[in-house]
């Protein structure tokens, strides 16, 4: 038994020692030169070319010629009579050979202490996400158990990465040879990686996506300034690393088409054009992708049909996902139409087995059948720059290539050998040979001879047909057959609607047994009859059957779900447009001179307002009547975390680098329901869990647009601080470790960054070319120079004076005091100062700093003449702002037109932009919003709110539209039930999470489905 | 001692600080007559220029026309409203001052999975500083509930002017409070099937259910099990099981125990209430809707559902409350959720009825308050407007069981401190 186990092995050995020159010989030398000749196949040399009836010759692992030459007299010659040759295909996001990274179990935990520098020893980089020292190259290893699922499918050649961290280093091109390294390796380093995923990394920063974005662009800063060999830098073999990678193809990975496009832009900062592993919704916003221009590897992985029979699982199943499983498929083909060049990858498959079938889903989804061959061969060859080697079937090609039954990508098409470089590897070869059709069975014993017919299906179904029914069991790996049946026929039928029932072995009777071989038409072999005793037969073939339909073969029906922008409920299939509006006989709150203004009409032009009067005329225009209905200007909250992908940069007390802009999300639901509410402005800010926080991003509520899009131009730069217990980290539940700790230290992180600013601005005038840029320093050199203002989260008295000490230290000026609950302690100082202020209406006693929280607060710091905004903060609050304005009047008496101001005007004079919005005069901005009742009652809906003079909520449309959405998902949910029950796999329902993203500030009620920032 | 008296003499010399001379009113003597407000009853009446009489403690008349009593004390509620006074239905209030960072503040959340013994009242803090900031927004009663893992214990009915717990208690141990498991595979969870694992927990549960009912029929027992025995009014039916249950399937468990067990529940939070509101009609079983000021569960959900979530309920017929457990303000907007649901769809005064009459009953305490009728406890909230609408909703009286208490509070008494500062007038 040892022995026979020791075969395969040695057999591998003696491949491996024929091979290689320098290594010494155990034994008598074997050269041989692999020379075969395939001849009368159909030979698809590249996607666009195809021979019939030709020759495909190689030697020693190359192609020697393919064509219709004689092959040569010391070539092996295997006659490819109805088969097809393909070229092997080629994964270009493979980690095959390399060792998984090994992670951390538990995720990053927000309460816990930090890790602030890299733990991989070595003269490395400072941060251990960026990895470019590591090459794939030197972890390879060749692993025959996890080549051979690679070649099943049909793979010959991968680009193996190791896949771990944000700068991924090289990658490397080998063969699924099973042949040792050294020339398995075709490719020593041919792609660098990156991604926006730290992976096994335990440093606290980047703790965000938008913190991965800094990152990667001061890495790419720091390269360069590299380059100088700094001395205080020393070696930084890292650094050393990128900057040799750069000439490389240079890959990213992303998981969905924001990051995609995320990724090409700080790809242009830096004139690299990044290929780009999508996500594989990318289809919902392709033309975005296509003006990128960036190349895609896309991956086959669709999301299956998910389990919703109950109907209490269902409902938290979004529309989005719904349609998404409908319309992965489709990803691909919509790349071709668009023409941007892709590769195909099996990467994130869970079962490879599914690779076939939802490669031919792509295809019946509208993917040409060349196109999908180029993406697997030629198009990865070019990315990777081995065209000239692999991809194609050409003289001096490595001799990678698969024998097929028919069309590579036909159904019924059965991949029989895969050779990768000269050398073969059985796929299904022997199962395939000629095994189904009609046999006539004679067994000989001591009675005398019987005969049977035997019906073959498969090499694992197969019937012996007498009289009577018989059981069956039935094997044969095309070489070795095994019958065994019984004569006494069982009653329970097993298989239904089968002429020939099929019976499990223990219910029948005494079995025969024969054991054989194939011998091609003919089978012969001994075995032992239902007494035991010894019989030999022989079986004939009679006649030959097609093959059977593919039992597993799903259905494909083209999808209905359309794409909406953005693809969420509630998105539209064209994006809102400017048009020409009179919204008659309102009450106009004009925040102007003129007051609120009765029964008067706003004529709205090219997104501006044209016009404000009474009894305006403009032919063409819509008419809104409202009459009994109030006009405001949109409003415009000064606080929010909407929109985005991650919030809080917490990993270091400073992190101006870091840019709310980097990682908008358009998708947010949260934009639509903002509008419901009669929002059309708002500045997203980063969280309050440092110091310094990030750069800030100003948005309209362009519900549809893109994150480009979404961005109000123009306006000034931002920045938010935090002070107090948020910065101390007074929930930390394991121990705070990061400074600071108190209020004393949070003076003095401000102290220090401002002073680190100035002698940095200074060093960098004086003309010194070895600063090295810091794009943390050059934000804050900007708010020095009055070019970013600052938004800062505060509430007690004592820090609010503090970050005024250290303004006028420095020179500048605290544009706005966010929170500031405790502002009207000292709202004479603040106006002494001139900053603004934008405050909570009612919020207190949830925590230490809010313990003199007073809902008079808005109204004392109006009484003392300061710029007053109510701000939300929060998701659900924003679409009542109108309803927290109202609260001053309650708490404070301030007149109804200046509780309005404080959720419009006021926070577009903080945010610099009171000459475009915030009130209704003529050549403003037509963000603005009909109400139904008197805008400060809580009995007022939004009925309909524009932005840029185009209507984005439209209440009566927003009715509608529930209907359509209800029945789109009905269809939906009918198709997975009905895809599940024609045998599509099928996962448990997974309900779709909702992202809320708050600035670490309370407790929000925003459904069972919310998920904090600092869980993901 | 000096030190104290320089404290002592500080006071003085600012407006008052810090509400430690707010002080609960006297017990109430003698008739008080409200007069010439418009009177909403929580009845779903509204008379116009009405009239309260209140005697010793008690609303003696609710009528339409003046009235003269000799030395009775008149409030004068001309242009003003009259209201029942507004019922928190499930709240931590006087149990929790501090949201986070200060554990020390916090007597809430005790360990333990099952805790029926467990009783607030006895940690409720009748000086929380935050009680003032409600009775100004017209709240005057508040169910005090305890949190926790599981079975977390009783809740008591306090009113909001006391010196003490034992003096702010209204009605002790009205119900006790579960928390159901979440039953539904969270957009993370992975593995084993989490609602299975959550139906395990719910059979342990109605173990402990069978075996505290078996326990109580029992005569003649070695020890005493304080858990069990704090189960026997539950299944006496003089206290109700408040269970808090949002998701469809929860809600679904909560009406199968009060089948299981015959006895009486309410379900608190109830997102999902409106896709089972006949079920629950069917089943009496009233809800307590949690801040309706919320975002829908789902992004597929009408914008607006939680909004009009309280009218599809009363369309049904379900008997609900709105309740305020919104940290960030402590619970003092109860009145705006009520303004909201008119908005999506209930009339004012339905929507009054939500936080008053509608309160009382699911608390079981309407036969006392809820409603200006005579005969209940005169817990009376004056308003210069619509208390429903924050732009018109200044509280200038309230009683309590007819002690008109004083509407100072912390945030006003700091306000004046500041005015003072600035020299505003």
């Amino acid at each position: 038994m040892k022995k026979l186990l020791l075969l395969p092995v040695s057999w591998l050995l003696t491949l491996a020692a024929n091979a290689q020159t320098t290594f010494p010989v155990n034994g008598v030398a074997d050269p041989r030169s692999g020379c075969y000749a395939f001849i009368n196949a159909t030979i698809i040399k590249d996607p666009a070319t195809t021979l019939q009836k030709a020759t495909l010759l190689i030697k020693e692992g190359k192609v020697v010629s393919v064509g219709n030459g004689t092959p040569p007299a010391d070539a092996v010659v295997i006659d490819c009579k109805g088969r097809f040759i393909y070229p092997s295909l080629i994964d270009i996001y493979s980690d095959y050979g390399i060792s998984a990274p090994q992670r951390s179990s538990d995720a990053f935990d927000y309460t816990a202490p930090q890790q602030f520098s890299s733990a991989t020893k070595g003269a490395y980089n400072w941060n251990q996400a960026i990895k470019s020292e590591t090459n794939a190259a030197d972890l390879f290893s060749t692993d025959d158990g996890k080549a051979q699922p690679l070649r099943e499918m049909g793979f010959g050649t991968v680009l193996s990465h190791y896949k771990d961290g944000i700068a991924r280093g090289t990658g490397v091109v080998a063969t699924l040879s099973a042949k040792k390294e050294n020339l398995v390796i075709i490719k020593e380093r041919a792609a660098a990686f990156y991604s926006f995923s730290k992976g096994s990394s335990r440093q606290s920063y980047p703790s965000s996506t938008m913190g991965a974005v800094a990152l990667l662009r001061q890495n790419y800063l720091d390269a360069q300034w590299y380059k100088t060999r700094p001395a205080k830098e020393g070696i930084n073999k890292t650094l050393e690393a990128w900057n040799e990678q750069q000439a490389l193809p240079q890959i990213f990975e992303t998981t969905d088409k924001w990051a995609g496009l995320r990724a090409d832009q700080v790809g242009d900062e830096f004139g690299v054009q990044y290929i780009i592993k999508g996500g594989g919704n990318e289809y919902q916003r392709i033309h975005e992708i296509a003006a990128t221009k960036a190349p895609y590897i896309l991956s086959l992985n669709f999301p299956d049909a998910q389990k919703v029979e109950d109907p209490a699982d269902a409902r938290f199943i979004a529309w989005k996902d719904l349609a998404h499983w409908e319309l992965a498929p489709t990803n691909p083909a919509t790349f071709e139409k668009q023409k941007i060049p892709f590769a195909l990858t099996a990467a994130d498959l869970k079962d490879p087995k599914t690779f076939w079938p939802n490669l031919r889903k792509a295809i019946l989804a509208g993917l040409s059948a060349k196109t999908a061959l180029e993406a697997l061969t030629t198009t990865p060859a070019t990315f990777l720059k081995i065209a000239d080697r692999v991809g194609r079937l050409e003289p001096g090609y490595l001799a990678n290539f698969l024998i097929t039954n028919g069309e590579l990508f036909a159904e019924k098409t059965t991949l029989l050998e895969n050779w990768i470089q000269g050398e073969r590897y059985d796929i299904n070869a022997k199962n395939s040979t000629g095994l189904t059709g009609q046999y006539a069975l004679r067994i000989t014993g001591a009675g005398g001879v019987t005969e049977y017919q035997l019906e073959v299906k498969n090499n694992s179904l197969a019937t012996v047909k007498t009289n009577e029914a018989l059981t069956t069991k039935f094997s044969s790996d095309g070489n070795l057959v095994s019958i065994s049946f019984s004569l006494k026929p069982t009653t329970k039928v097993i298989g239904t609607g089968q002429k020939d029932s099929v019976f499990e072995n223990k219910q029948a009777g005494a079995l025969i047994r024969l054991s054989g071989v194939n011998y091609g038409d003919s089978w012969q072999g001994v075995g032992a009859n239902e007494k035991g005793l010894p019989v030999s037969w022989v079986a004939t073939l009679t006649k030959t059957t097609a093959a059977g339909k593919d039992s597993a073969r799903q259905v494909w029906e083209q999808p209905e779900a359309r794409v909406v922008y953005p693809f969420s409920s509630y998105g539209n299939t064209r994006l809102p447009e400017q048009e020409t509006i009179l919204i008659k006989s309102a009450t106009v709150w004009t925040n102007e001179t003129g007051g609120k203004q009765e029964q008067t009409d706003v004529l709205v032009k090219n997104g501006k307002i044209a016009q404000i009067g009474k009894g305006i005329a403009a032919a063409g225009a819509r008419v809104i009547d409202g009459a009994g209905k109030h006009l405001t200007p949109g409003i415009i909250d000064e606080h929010s975390h909407i929109a985005v992908f991650s919030i809080n940069e917490g990993a270091q007390s400073v992190t101006s680098e870091v840019r709310i802009g980097d990682n908008l999300n358009p998708d947010d639901i949260n934009i639509y329901r903002q509008l419901s509410g009669g929002v059309t402005t708002s500045q997203i800010l980063h969280g309050s869990a440092n110091t310094i926080g990030g750069q800030s991003q100003l948005i309209k509520l362009r519900w549809g647009a893109d994150a480009e899009g979404l961005k109000f131009k123009g306006a000034d730069p931002f920045i938010k601080f935090a002070l107090g217990e948020n910065v101390k980290r007074t929930t930390v539940t394991q121990g705070n470790n990061r400074y600071p700790d108190t209020r004393m230290g949070v003076y003095e992180v401000l102290n220090d960054a401002f002073q680190r600013a100035r002698d940095y601005e200074k060093a960098l005038k004086s003309g010194d070319k070895t600063i090295r840029r810091d794009l943390e320093l050059d934000a804050l050199v900007e708010i020095l120079n009055h070019k970013r203002f600052i938004t800062c989260h505060s509430y007690v008295q004592s820090e609010i004076l503090g970050l005024i000490h250290i303004a006028e230290k420095y020179g500048f000026k605290v544009n706005t005091f966010t929170h500031i609950l405790e502002g009207y302690k000292v709202a004479d100082r603040i106006r002494q100062h001139g900053a603004n202020v934008s405050t909570f209406s009612d919020w207190w006693a949830y925590k230490t700093e809010v313990q003199d929280a007073i809902p008079y607060n808005a109204a004392l710091m109006q009484q003392l003449g300061l710029n007053v905004c109510i701000n939300s903060d929060d998701a659900e609050m924003a679409r009542r702002l109108n309803q927290e304005a109202a609260k001053t009047i309650k708490y404070g008496g301030v007149s109804e037109e200046d509780a309005l101001k404080m959720v419009t005007l006021n926070p577009a004079k903080a945010l610099h932009i009171d000459n475009r919005v915030g009130s209704i005069k003529v050549g403003k901005d037509a963000d603005l919003v009909l109400w139904s009742d008197h805008p400060l009652s809580i009995y007022a809906r939004a009925m309909y709110t524009l932005v840029d003079g185009a209507i984005y909520f439209n209440r009566e449309q927003d009715r509608e539209g529930r209907v359509q959405a209800a029945t789109e998902r009905n269809r939906l949910l009918q198709k997975m039930l009905s895809a599940g029950k024609n045998g599509a796999a099928t996962v448990p329902a997974k309900p779709t999470a909702q992202v809320v993203l708050h600035c670490e500030e309370h407790e929000q009620s925003a459904g069972v489905l919310d998920v904090d920032a600092f869980d993901l | 001692m000096k030190r104290f008296i320089y404290i002592f003499l500080l006071f003085l010399a600012v407006p008052a600080m810090a509400q430690d001379d707010i002080y609960p009113a006297k017990k109430q003597t003698g008739t008080i007559i409200i007069h010439n407000g418009t009177i909403h009853t929580g009845t779903g009446l509204v008379i116009p220029q009405g009239t309260v009489i209140v005697k010793d403690g008690k609303i003696q008349k609710v009528g339409d026309r003046p009235e003269n009593i000799a030395g009775a004390t008149v409030i004068d509620a001309a242009g003003k409203h009259v209201y029942p006074g507004l019922i928190l239905t499930s709240t931590d209030l006087g149990l929790r001052e501090i949201l986070s960072g200060v554990r020390g503040s916090n007597d809430y959340y005790e360990l333990g999975d099952y805790n029926p013994d467990v009783r607030s009242v006895v940690a409720y803090n009748a000086d929380s500083k935050v009680i003032n900031t409600l009775r100004s927004n017209g709240i005057l009663l508040a169910n005090v509930a305890p949190s926790g893992r599981f079975l977390t214990g009783t809740s008591s009915v306090v009113q909001l002017d006391a010196w003490s717990w034992e003096d702010a208690l209204y009605t002790a141990d009205i119900g006790m409070f579960l928390n159901l498991p979440a039953l539904f595979r969270s957009p993370r969870s992975s593995g084993s099937d989490p609602v299975k694992e959550d139906m395990k927990k719910i059979e342990a549960l109605k173990a402990f259910f069978g075996e505290a009912k078996a326990y109580l029929k029992g005569t003649e027992r070695r020890e005493t099990n304080l858990k069990f025995e704090a189960m026997r009014p539950l299944f006496e039916q003089k206290q109700q099981l408040f269970i808090n249950a949002d998701i469809s399937r929860q809600i679904l468990m909560a009406i199968d125990l009060a089948k299981t067990f015959g006895i009486r529940v309410v379900i608190v939070g109830g997102s999902d209430s409106y896709l089972l509101a006949d079920l629950l009609k069917q089943n009496h079983i009233p809800v307590i809707l949690n801040s309706i000021h919320a975002l829908p569960t789902m992004e597929d959900d009408d914008v607006d559902q939680p909004f009009k979530t309280p009218a599809i309920l009363q369309k049904a017929g379900v008997l609900f409350a709105l309740n305020d457990n919104e940290g960030s303000s402590r619970y003092r907007n109860l009145a705006f959720f009520a303004g909201t649901a008119t908005a999506y769809g209930l009339s004012k005064e339905e929507a009054l009825q939500a936080v008053t009459l509608n309160a009382a009953r699911i608390l079981g305490i309407e036969n006392q308050t809820g409603s200006l009728e005579a005969g209940k406890d005169a817990n009376i909230v004056i308003a210069t407007g619509d208390i429903l609408d924050m732009k018109s909703s200044v509280v200038t009286d309230a009683l309590i069981q007819g002690r008109r208490i004083d509407l100072n509070n912390k945030h006003k008494q700091l306000y004046e401190r500041y005015r003072h500062k600035y020299q505003l007038q």
